[in-house]
């Protein structure tokens, strides 16, 4: 049997997601529709003899997160528990700690996946391939191929063209290694805990020395457990015949930034169209004008006149007036859009109001249509103190009267604007 | 009574509306801006009307040809080979402007204000002397030239440009009457009448100022265009309340030509002056704008303080603001978002332009 883990990391996670990661655990946060986890746990009951999917973070039981549960529980039939951390462990950290909880029952192996990633999850591949491996002990990473500038954002890895044996692995270079990176989606057996054992006793040892001399530890006793993959576990396997990298072409990105769950909705919505058509709007007599792909929660209320899409989630309860325009945006659940107003490249929050034919518009940070391996930039709000154009996003509760336009903005939570803005973040 | 026009210059901070059209022919609330000018003059019993330009411009000339017949007055073009200034054209007409000893009027082209031709005859047959001008009041005199005068009287004692400390608040509206002994002051040169030729009249106490009563603005650019047009509008409101429409959808004062038509669900005005034949579809709002001729704006867009050249065509969902000026036969892509834009004639539109900028 297998399993799966989804490192969902905590509330000081996700900073570059804010103002939307106030409301909502970053995890659960919709992308085309559904929250971002669902997409992984949906590829994880496709896999044949998955028999538990194991959530790991170090977000307080919160009430989001449980309903969560209970409803992907119910809807993929498959037991899915959260395993909290005492404190932020890292990648590897968590795992370890947990270790007996996952292995429990026996896999043969386990997946872990990062959670802020979008993807086809070509998780039955990556099986596939570590059995033609033939050693049953090896250690599977799912790699894809980046431009060489924005490969230092990433995990690099250099493989054995042959083999596919990860022979080099360094996290986030600051020069060129290679244009294979890390998805942060991992096949392992139980044997990875050796490895991240042996790095946890060493540290352990060091810790323990450091004490002796009479050295203050900076981060405390605790800090032996924290262990991250990427640095600590796969530089020191790789080479060692343990390690390989399994090469997907599909469809992968980081949702690092707020415009990035953007990008990440456009590639899960062109991936309904195989494999959901049933959660894309089709165009009929009654309904609104649906341009391209669109997810319309069954509860919204959309006007007849209103022309949407492509690339739109429009949640629960929204309502949308006569005349209204939406392209390349994510409106959250209880939102309104009255008559004529346009929104562009947003993200507008939780029950958030637009007045009659105001403008609410954003810079879209999509990656360069003509290099096929170019990512999506997650960069900071700001470069050389000003505020980079980025989509706009309006946090949950605000609320922007009738005719003004909002461009390029980010409103923090229950604001209520008078006026046009562009370029500024409201606090 | 005869009236001379200064028409002259090339109208270029009115472009680039004045790239198609002659300034004088521009539409000013539904009408040539000339057309105003003439038809207060036919009113005030002015029957032949020079117009000195320093361009010729057949569209001009058959125009004139036109209003000729229509008000039933003579309109003659004195054509000056060089520019000649504000005083020069003056001196290019004597002939046709001694051809009575009446006093006649010299009007800048683009003033617009209630014209108070009947007035000012009186006013300047009562004093007597060589000229008189009409002046109006601002709130930043020392943004313009001022004119000191008596206030009983109104004899001018001095000009004074952009003054520093305030000394009047009463500028030159750009409208004269001159008894035909002014031309012995003015040679066949380019001259200005209000820097080389007032200054001395005034030393002559042979000059005087009437105040305008009313709104007045020089609509030589496009913010004051708009500026003039709202000011034009509400004195429609005043007296031709009729010719202003009104209706379900139509907020503050709103000039449409019967010809437009005008979609479901918009809100038009306050401000608003709508032309011929032009198309508003459904949905859309507009404020303080001015829709040239022939103009399309489609569904649901939003236009605040803009002019829409002639046979243009705004797409859907498009915010338009900030004195954004569309030249003739412009096309704004839908969805777009254009802030203090300045559109070359005949040019499409397909990228937003967030600050204001020239689109050529
Ligand atoms: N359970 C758990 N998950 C974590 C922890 N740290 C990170 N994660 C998760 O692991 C994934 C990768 O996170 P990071 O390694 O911080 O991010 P990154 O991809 O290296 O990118 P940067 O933020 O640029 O460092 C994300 O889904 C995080 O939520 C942790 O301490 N505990
Ligand atoms: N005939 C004639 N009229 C002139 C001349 N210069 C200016 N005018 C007119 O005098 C009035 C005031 O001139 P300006 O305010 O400079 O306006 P303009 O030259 O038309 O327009 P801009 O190019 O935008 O400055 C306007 O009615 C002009 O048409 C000239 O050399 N000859
Ligand atoms: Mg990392």
């Amino acid at each position: 049997m297998l399993k799966a883990v989804i490192l969902i990391g905590g509330p000081q996670k996700g900073t570059r997601f804010r103002p939307l990661s106030f409301e909502v655990p970053k995890p659960l946060f919709p992308v085309a529709g559904v929250p971002m986890i669902q997409h992984h746990i949906e590829a994880c009951t496709k896999v044949p003899s998955m028999k538990e999917i194991v959530l790991v973070g170090f977000y307080q039981p919160n009430e989001a997160l449980s309903r969560f549960l209970v409803s992907a529980q119910q809807e993929f039939k498959i037991p899915i528990r959260y395993l909290q951390e005492y404190a932020a462990l890292g990648t590897g950290g968590g795992i370890y700690h947990f270790r007996d909880q996952i292995l429990s029952g026996s896999p043969e192996a386990f997946f872990v996946l990062n959670a802020d990633v979008c993807s086809e999850f070509p998780l039955p591949e990556m099986l596939a391939f570590q059995q033609q491996r033939g050693d049953p002990h090896s250690f599977v990473m799912l790699g894809t191929t980046a431009n060489r500038k924005q490969s230092l954002n990433y995990g690099c890895i250099v493989a054995n063209m042959e083999t596919c044996e990860v022979l080099h692995y360094v996290e986030k270079p600051s020069t060129f290694v290679s244009e294979i990176i890390n998805c942060g989606i991992y096949l392992f057996t139980p044997a990875i805990f050796q490895h991240i054992g042996e790095v946890f006793q060493r540290t352990q040892q060091e810790l323990l020395l450091g004490a002796c001399l009479g050295e203050e530890s900076p981060n405390g006793w605790q800090r032996a457990e924290v262990i991250r993959l990427e640095q600590d576990i796969f530089t020191a396997l790789a080479g060692r015949g343990k390690l390989y990298v399994y090469k997907t072409d599909g469809f992968w990105s980081q949702i690092k930034s707020a415009g990035s769950a953007i990008y990440a909705s456009r590639l899960y919505l062109s991936q309904y169209s195989q494999c959901h058509p049933e959660r894309l709007a089709p165009n009929s007599p009654e309904g609104p004008t649906i341009r391209g792909n669109v997810y319309l929660h069954p509860t919204a209320s959309i006007d007849r006149s209103a022309v949407l899409g492509p690339n739109v989630s429009i949640g629960k309860g929204v309502m949308v007036g006569a005349g209204v325009r939406v392209r390349e945006s994510i409106i959250l659940h209880g939102a309104s859009l009255q008559d004529h107003t346009c929104v562009l490249n947003s993200i507008v929050g939780w029950d958030s109001t637009i007045g009659r034919w105001a403008r609410v518009e954003g810079t879209p940070s999509d990656p360069n249509p003509n290099d096929p391996y170019a990512k999506i930039d997650s960069e900071t709000l700001f470069r050389d103190g000003r505020l980079t154009p980025s989509i706009t996003i309006l946090g949950c509760n605000v609320t922007i009267p009738a005719e003004v336009v909002i461009l390029n903005s980010i409103v923090l939570p229950h604001k209520e604007l008078s006026r046009s803005f562009k370029n500024q973040i409201i606090l | 009574m005869k009236a001379l026009i200064l028409v002259g210059g090339y109208g270029t901070r009115l472009r680039p509306l004045t790239l198609s059209t002659p300034k004088p022919l521009v539409e000013f609330c539904n009408k040539p801006i000339l057309l105003h000018q003439l038809e207060a003059l036919r009113q005030a019993g002015v029957d032949h009307v020079i117009l000195a330009v320093s361009y010729m411009s057949e569209v001009l000339e058959g125009a004139m040809r036109t209003q000729e017949q229509r008000l039933g007055i003579r309109i003659s073009l004195s054509h000056e080979k060089e520019p000649l200034g504000t005083a020069g054209p003056l001196a290019l007409a004597r002939e046709l402007l001694t051809e009575s000893s009446e006093p006649f009027f010299v009007l800048n082209s683009d003033v617009i204000c209630d014209f108070p031709f009947t007035d000012l005859v009186r006013f300047h047959k009562h004093h007597g002397k060589e000229g008189s001008i009409v002046v109006t009041k601002v709130e930043e005199p020392s943004k313009y030239g001022v004119v000191v005068c008596e206030a009983e009287t109104g004899r001018i004692h001095r000009f004074v440009e952009k003054p520093q400390v305030f000394v009047s608040n009463k500028i030159n509206a750009g409208m004269y009457i001159f008894n035909p002994s002014l031309l012995h002051r003015i040679q066949l040169r380019p001259t200005s009448i209000e820097k080389e030729i007032f200054p001395v009249m005034a030393q002559d106490a042979e000059l005087y100022a009437m105040e305008l009563q009313g709104f007045w603005m020089d609509i030589g650019q496009p913010k004051d265009f708009l500026t003039g047009m709202c000011m034009f509008l509400q004195s429609l409101r005043v007296q031709h309340p009729e010719r202003l429409h009104a209706g379900p959808g139509f907020v503050g004062n709103v000039l449409v030509d019967p010809s437009a038509q005008i979609g479901e669900n918009c809100t038009i005005g306050p401000n608003v002056t709508i032309g011929a034949g032009v198309v508003v579809e459904d949905g859309v709002r507009i404020k303080r704008c001015t829709i040239l001729k022939g103009s399309r704006i489609r569904s649901h867009s939003w236009l605040e303080s803009c002019i829409v050249g002639w046979l243009s065509s705004v797409g859907q969902w498009v915010r338009m603001e900030n004195v954004t000026v569309l030249g003739e036969d412009v096309i704004v892509n839908d969805e777009l978002y254009l802030n203090g834009a300045n559109v070359l004639p005949h040019k499409s539109i397909a990228e937003s332009v967030p600050e204001p900028r020239i689109i050529m």
